[in-house]
């Protein structure tokens, strides 16, 4: 029996990997589950985009669910899931509040500008302050927060029509079967 | 170039890739700093995420950073200001994690692993000591 220890412990081991493995296959390495899933989304306040010297509340975006798309000018990834956040705007499902992260205001009109804005209203975050409220590490991240004010999903990196099909979508199905 | 110069040069290019994180330097008190600097040691960046915040030189962790020295100033203790950032990010932050059951695999798995093997040895060494024939039997004969 003792001489099949080492190859015991060897498949021990080699299941062990295995399992990891598996379990790991398909997600991003970088990806940090967010603590908010089930939460109050954070109290902010921040300035109105299109008139800075308006502020927007949490207590102003409740009453129907909306998306909280944190996009930068200087983000890359921002420019691919454009298109895919207009989709999402355009489809009259959901509220998509632009979160304008650490971007220079004239930049982001000019971004704007030239690929078109897709949100129904854009707060601004000038020094990444409230982004840790949210738990923000990066651009892009879309939030989904419902009628309520809670925080329901998260996505990290850019969202793919995928994402929303098999996320966004069934997941606001249930938001308005909850209604 | 002489090999000597090579590797200076090249050693010169690893080290242009370093930067160096940004930190505060208004401390108020010695107090303060030794506080902050430890904390920031406590917490992960998120962004690069095998570095401390004290390491980072993300953007991010800037702000972070700016958010602990924040917190320090506004009289919060350290538990405080590590939960303040694990609400907001979760346990990820934590450049140490906690000891708690989902993490004892994690903190106790390498010494249970290292027990398991050194019971492994010991076993093969105690076997191979009874199973070996005794001292071979003196052979005088044998010519060197």
């Amino acid at each position: 029996m003792g001489r099949w220890l080492p190859l015991g412990l060897f498949l021990a081991l080699a299941v062990l990997l295995g399992v990891g493995v598996v379990m790991n296959a398909g997600k991003t390495q970088t990806d940090i589950d967010s603590p908010l899933i089930g939460q109050p989304a954070p109290d902010f306040a921040l300035p109105d985009f299109a008139d800075p010297a308006t502020t927007v509340r949490k207590a102003d975006l409740l009453g129907k669910p909306y998306l909280v798309n944190i996009w930068a000018s200087w983000c890359a990834s921002c420019r691919v899931e454009h298109p895919v956040i207009t989709d999402i705007a355009n489809s009259g499902r959901v509220q998509v509040v632009g979160y304008n992260y650490k971007d220079a205001p004239e930049d982001a009109a000019r971004w704007l500008q030239q690929f078109g804005n897709p949100f129904h209203r854009i707060i601004v975050d000038l020094e990444g302050a409230a982004a840790i409220d949210w738990g923000i590490y990066g651009a892009p991240e879309t939030f989904l927060v419902d009628a309520n004010g809670i925080v329901r999903w998260k996505h990290v990196g850019p969202v793919t029509p995928e994402v929303v099909e098999t996320q966004l979508w069934p997941l606001l199905n249930t938001l308005e079967a909850e209604r | 170039m002489n090999p000597l110069r090579r590797v200076l040069f090249l050693l010169a290019l690893l080290l242009a890739g370093s930067v160096a994180a940004l930190h505060p330097k208004d401390f108020q008190s010695p107090e303060e700093e030794a506080r902050y600097r430890a904390l920031a040691k406590e917490l992960r960046c998120v962004m690069c995420q095998n570095q401390s915040l004290a390491d980072s030189p993300a953007g991010v962790a800037d702000d972070m950073r700016r958010q602990v020295l924040a917190l320090i100033r506004e009289g919060k203790s350290d538990a405080e200001i590590t939960a303040f950032f694990q609400t907001r990010y979760g346990d990820f932050i934590l450049y140490r994690p906690e000891v708690k059951p989902v993490t004892w695999a994690l903190w106790f798995g390498p010494g249970l692993l290292l027990l398991v093997g050194a019971g492994v040895v010991v076993s093969i060494v105690r076997r191979q000591k009874t199973d070996a024939p005794a001292a071979p039997p003196a052979d005088d004969r044998q010519e060197w």
